[in-house]
């Protein structure tokens, strides 16, 4: 149902790499996969609304005060690569 | 130290007040049977001896001091999907292996304030998901009932290390029925309670509207009092249900007479195992006995719950897998060319084969053109799922079915067929879709494997779930029985 270019594409949007064995097995997999889905056809939904969460409960709102100490360095310890406090990446500007 | 201990942790709780031997000695006893016995389960992925001990002996020097709880020096194996603080938590990916948790989830803090001890961190499908344990990085666990066979998935490791007496209870997460499938296959007492009922907060993410922590143990009574334990309201959790703490083991005991319970007819279909069937039937006559009275109800629409679930599922697991890029935590990629590479490559790393299926699904059903097809498809059956249960009940007081088509599979007979896979929660996933508690417990074996009941109850209905289960586990010893290997506990 996807071909192999297209799964190449759903590959750049999620930003996963994949070799041709893994595009050509996904071809099969994901094609296997959207025909179980695609049994949802089989129920006549128009007019009934979309359910995004069991409860239907609002978001909670709290007063805007700050509640989070600084634990920058806590969570950046496991951090593959900082300095000075900051995440290090590939230079983005050349 | 005794050579045998009591193996609830009601048993375990009345021998520590007693003082007939230490939370020491206990969790020495637990970790000398993890020890002996994981190599061939490989139910956990990190153990953490001294961490334990420490823990124990503070428990013991708590009770010293006159200190006392249900929970207080009992030892749990904790999934590893939960952070503890300063503990790898690696959710079975290679993505997370060397991530060390810098906080403590709400589950494990609650579980800590308890008194409980953990002796270490449980496998578990790659990032939750799976339904057979077979994705994790660390290699599948082994069923302690026939080691070719699968422990069920996601929380396939705590099910396992549970049914072996490594631990009394464990954690466990179930978003598609991630709790309850394993704790069929091996034999144990799981309950997923209604979402919102645990925080999820450290708890790490994979489909947010959809993931709920909840217990494995040997007993109905044993899980009542863990989950007295992990729910209450949580602020950093924003689904949290904003409910009163409640005593789960209220009801235990109650009489089941005039119980209404309703067995949904889709759930006794064409692809439940016939000799499961019978095992169930046996089950709901001892119900009966209780004083239950049974009627067929229909759950039309759950027909159509496993594709909506990996419509959905996938979706949200699409957005919150988008997390791990290589920057912040998690794995990296060795020399990156570009911040393009870096993403694409850590990932591609990072991440096993069935979770980088279930972002690619997921990314297919929020993209553009194909979103209403899909996701929004699936949202609209997602309410009429609901609406069926909420139908349903109106007349009855409690629901019961197969918790899974049939018992424990061999290892690697569905592996490669990620739709026969998927499959083996076509009785779990629409209660999770729905929001519901639902609970499975031991109800007979087939071919030497356990068969697992489930009792699927109203929303926060969890201690009349629980009652139901206590009763059922008053007059039947399936929940008691053991894999003979294991020995003596």
């Amino acid at each position: 149902m996807l071909n192999a270019a297209q799964i190449e594409a759903l590959s750049r949007l999620a930003r996963i790499q994949l070799d041709a064995r893994e595009t050509a097995a996904l071809v099969t997999q994901l094609g296997e996969i959207l025909n179980l889905v695609e049994r949802m056809n089989a129920v006549a939904t128009d007019g009934v609304e979309p359910l995004a969460h069991p409860l239907e409960i609002d978001s909670r709102r709290r007063a805007d005060e700050i509640t989070e100490q600084d634990q920058r360095a806590n969570l950046q310890h496991g951090a593959p690569a900082t300095e000075a406090g900051y995440y290090l990446v590939p230079r983005v500007i050349e | 130290m005794r050579s045998v201990f009591p193996a609830t942790l009601k048993g375990l709780a009345a021998g520590l007040a007693r003082g007939d031997f230490t939370s020491v000695d206990l969790t020495q006893h637990y970790l000398a049977r993890i020890a002996a016995l994981d190599p061939r389960l490989n139910s956990f992925i990190s153990v953490y001896p001294e961490r334990a001990l420490a823990a124990a002996a503070g428990a013991d020097a708590a009770r010293a001091r006159g200190a006392n709880g249900p929970l207080l020096g009992i030892p749990y194996a904790n999934k590893d999907i939960f952070c503890a603080a300063g503990t790898r938590t690696s959710c079975a990916s290679r993505m997370l292996d060397s991530f060390i948790a810098p906080y403590d989830a709400t589950v494990v803090e609650r579980l800590t304030a308890a008194g409980m001890v953990m002796s270490g961190k449980t496998n578990m499908d790659e990032f939750a998901m799976g339904s057979s344990n077979e994705t994790s990085y660390y290699g599948p666990t082994r069923n302690p009932w026939n080691l070719d066979c699968v422990p069920g998935g996601s929380s396939g490791g705590s099910a396992a290390a549970v049914a072996a007496r490594l631990a009394p209870a464990a954690t466990g997460t179930d978003t598609g029925g991630s709790i309850r499938l394993p704790a069929a296959f091996c034999g144990i007492s799981g309950i997923k309670p209604t979402y919102g009922r645990v925080s999820r907060y450290g708890m790490i993410a994979f489909a947010s509207s959809l993931d709920q922590g909840g217990p494995m143990a040997l007993s109905a009574e044993d899980l009542a009092l863990m989950l007295n334990a992990m729910c209450g309201f949580d602020g950093r959790d924003s689904t949290s249900a904003p409910r009163a703490d409640e005593d789960f083991t209220r009801e235990l005991d109650a009489p089941l007479r005039g119980l209404r319970i309703g067995l949904p007819r889709e759930f006794f279909d064409a692809a439940l195992d016939p000799a499961v069937g019978s095992c169930l039937e046996q089950a709901l006559a001892v119900l009966r006995r209780l004083g239950a009275e049974c009627r067929e109800i229909s759950l039309a629409s759950t027909a159509y719950a496993i594709p909506a679930y990996y419509i959905l599922s996938s979706a949200e697991c699409s957005s919150n897998l988008s997390r791990y890029d290589g920057v912040r935590f998690g794995h990296r990629c060795a020399d990156p060319a570009n911040l393009e590479d870096l993403y694409t490559r850590s990932r591609a790393e990072g991440f096993g084969a069935e979770v980088k299926r279930r972002i690619l699904v997921g990314t297919y059903a929020l993209s553009a053109g194909y979103y209403a097809a899909y996701y929004a498809k699936a949202q609209r059956l997602r309410r009429l799922i609901k609406e069926d249960f909420q139908a349903a009940f109106a007349d009855v007081d409690l629901i019961a079915g197969p918790t899974a088509p049939s018992v424990a599979f061999r290892l690697g007979q569905k592996a490669a067929d990620p739709v026969q896979m998927y499959l083996s929660d076509i009785y779990t996933t629409a209660v999770n879709l729905a929001g519901l508690p639902a609970a499975s417990i031991p109800a007979g074996f087939v071919n030497e494997l356990p068969v697992g009941l489930q009792l699927i109850g109203n929303y926060f209905s969890e201690a009349k779930v629980l009652n139901v289960a206590h009763r059922f586990q008053g007059e039947t010893d399936w929940h008691q029985h053991t894999p003979s290997w294991i020995g003596s506990t």
